[in-house]
């Protein structure tokens, strides 16, 4: 071989270690935290693998035998399945046609406010939920719906809508509207900041413009704010949907009682139950997984739709 | 501003009222919560207490700081939420600012190895046996250790460190600082707004998770107080469903003349444990709104 290639090729590979070697200081910031999110994310990944075998806790990950998609199979089969599923599903669609346009609209009314102090009065309580754990909102939705006093009970019985005090969160009828109003109630305000700035973005000679041409207020938000924060609205709307699985767990383990798991039972809260409590690791890893597909499968189809409008994640 | 339209006047009209209504709901259950906890439990069971104490007393509070249990709890909180955030938020720094660096080598690598955990991950089951696995359940690390490197804060930290001016790191260079020396001595001091914002969403996560020490920790010292107030929740819906189910049982719970009730306590224990966060937030209120959008600038 011609000696000036071989040249060519050994000197960036003895390079490559120098180098490395040179920069040893800026690697060492990078290398620790990376084998952190190995052990702690890239493990359990790989632990998905669980989900084909028949897991035993005294033989271990590596001697456990493999049973291809039983647990699957076991689990489409499952009575639970189509209550599982329905749940998630109808939950998720709650959570994403209440949840998702409710700040967007809190923006835009917030945005209207001439006086500064009113809006900020309003924004400040607004945040508050946001920064109380899910165990302090079940305690006060508890309290609110309580039949012993709780507010809820009995402000309808003075106003003579019922007469007895109702134990609404005991009865399934209720849970999933109760669910999706704590939900909202808790994320409506934070969530409205990024649209608040969004909207801040907006060109004021716009405004200007359409008010000599006569618009109402109510024609420049429909005709100039909405479409300008139409961008961010379809980026969050993309994130949405990848979530769209996700419809619940602390707030549906926190608020859910035993008795109404005919409405409760979503897959994230199902796999808890079946994997943490009875201790089938296998079938709930399994189930998890399934859920997992599923949701990068919609994150996927949610960026294609989006790219075609030319907004996308990546 | 013009003349307002009758349709425009109507459309205040409707804004101001359903502002006026979201501010109250939103609002009062807290309230009442604060109420009750400070009214006198037997009074409260009467029924009747909304918007102001009717028999004021601060036996509720006396009483649930006794309880050495939520005062531990109380104290592990702290101790998680302060420790939790200070290394993870150093470390995420740490990585961020050798992300940041031009002349680190696989560094597109690397950043899919971060990336890829945003979009998918092993699932509760397999995380649950991984740290069984490692020895670290019933640790006090079991709440500090495996979430401290957070992807989407080091995409933030490492945005603001990419956009510091390069004659600054190149004139400590010269001096004769080294990468570290660079890092702690420039690039940290600098990022002080980043560091409080992102600190101030690591602390409230630290500070509100209940769920990882559930199923983590079985050593009730080492609970922290939002997963204690979980089981006195729990305990609390048992009892009150106990006494929907024979009258006999709710008769005898009418009939204890005790000033201080299961209800009483239960709302001074989750006053204990929310206000501490409620007294930061409105001075940090700047800063969030702030990180809030330094975080959707990557987006």
């Amino acid at each position: 071989m011609d000696k000036t290639v071989v040249k060519g090729f050994s000197r960036p590979q003895k390079s490559y270690w120098k180098r490395l070697a040179s920069q040893w200081d800026i690697q060492l910031m990078v290398l620790p935290a990376l084998l952190m999110i190995i052990v702690f994310q890239y493990i359990p990944m790989y632990g998905v693998l669980l989900g084909f075998q028949d897991y035993n806790l005294f033989k271990g990950f590596f001697d456990s035998p493999w049973v291809g998609f039983k647990h699957f199979i076991v689990f489409f089969n499952d009575s639970d399945f189509f209550r599982v599923m329905r749940n998630t599903i109808v939950i998720s669609f709650l959570k994403l046609f209440i949840g998702f346009p409710a700040p967007i609209i809190l923006a835009l009314m917030l945005n209207e406010i001439g006086k500064l102090y009113f809006k900020r009065f309003i924004q400040t309580i607004s945040y508050l939920p946001h920064f109380m754990s899910w165990v302090i909102v079940s305690g006060m939705v508890t309290s609110m719906l309580s039949t012993e006093n709780g507010s809820i009970n009995m402000l309808l019985v003075n106003l003579n809508i019922i007469e007895e005090p109702v134990n609404f969160l005991a009865l399934p009828q209720y849970f999933w509207s109760i669910l999706v109003a704590a939900d909202v109630w808790k994320s409506i305000g934070f969530g409205s900041i990024i649209y608040l700035a969004a909207i801040a973005g907006v060109n004021p000679q716009m405004y200007e413009a359409a008010s000599i041409d006569g618009a109402s207020r109510f024609k420049q938000i429909y005709l100039i704010t909405i479409p300008t924060i139409m961008p961010v609205i379809i980026i969050f709307m993309i994130l949405a949907i990848g979530n769209l699985l996700n419809a619940g767990f602390e707030d549906i383990l926190l608020l859910a009682s035993p008795g109404i798991r005919e409405v409760s039972d979503v897959i994230d809260v199902y796999v808890y139950r079946i994997g943490i409590e009875n201790q089938r690791y296998s079938y709930a890893t399994a189930i998890g997984l399934f859920k997992a597909v599923i949701s990068v499968t919609l994150l996927a189809m949610a960026n294609y739709a989006a790219r075609r409008s030319g907004n996308s994640l990546w | 501003m013009k003349r307002l339209s009758a349709g425009d006047k109507f459309m205040y009209f409707v804004i101001y009222t359903s502002l006026g209504v979201l501010g109250f709901v939103t609002f009062y259950p807290f309230w009442n919560s604060v109420v009750i906890s400070f009214n006198n439990g037997a009074d409260t069971a009467l029924g009747g207490v909304t918007f102001w104490p009717r028999d004021f007393t601060w036996d509720n509070y006396k009483i649930v700081f006794k309880d050495k249990r939520i005062v531990d709890g109380f104290i592990i909180s702290i101790l998680r939420t302060v420790v939790g955030t200070f290394l993870s938020i150093l470390s995420t720094a740490i990585l961020a600012y050798g992300m940041s660096r031009k002349e680190l080598m696989h560094k597109k690598f690397y950043m899919v190895v971060c990336i890829f955990t945003m979009y998918f991950s092993g699932g509760l089951i397999p995380y649950f046996l991984l740290i069984r696995e490692l020895g670290m359940m019933d640790t006090f690390w079991v709440m500090v250790i495996p979430g401290m490197i957070s992807v989407w804060n080091m995409i933030i930290f490492r945005t603001f460190f990419v956009g510091l001016p390069d004659g600054l790191e190149e004139s400590a260079k010269i001096d004769g600082s080294t990468n570290w020396g660079v890092f702690f001595r420039i690039a940290l001091p600098l990022s002080g707004p980043v560091i409080a914002t992102l600190s101030l969403f690591t602390a409230v996560y630290h500070w509100n998770d209940w769920f990882a020490p559930s199923i983590f920790i079985n050593k009730a010292e080492l609970l922290p107080v939002q997963t204690k107030l979980k089981q006195i929740l729990d305990s609390n819906i048992m009892s009150e469903q106990m006494s929907q189910m024979n009258a006999a049982g709710k008769a005898a719970m009418s009939r204890m003349k005790s000033s201080i009730t299961t209800k009483s306590l239960t709302m001074a224990t989750m006053m204990v444990a929310t206000v501490p966060i409620m007294l930061v937030y409105p001075f940090l209120q700047k800063y969030f709104v702030k990180g809030v959008l330094i975080g959707s600038l990557k987006e």
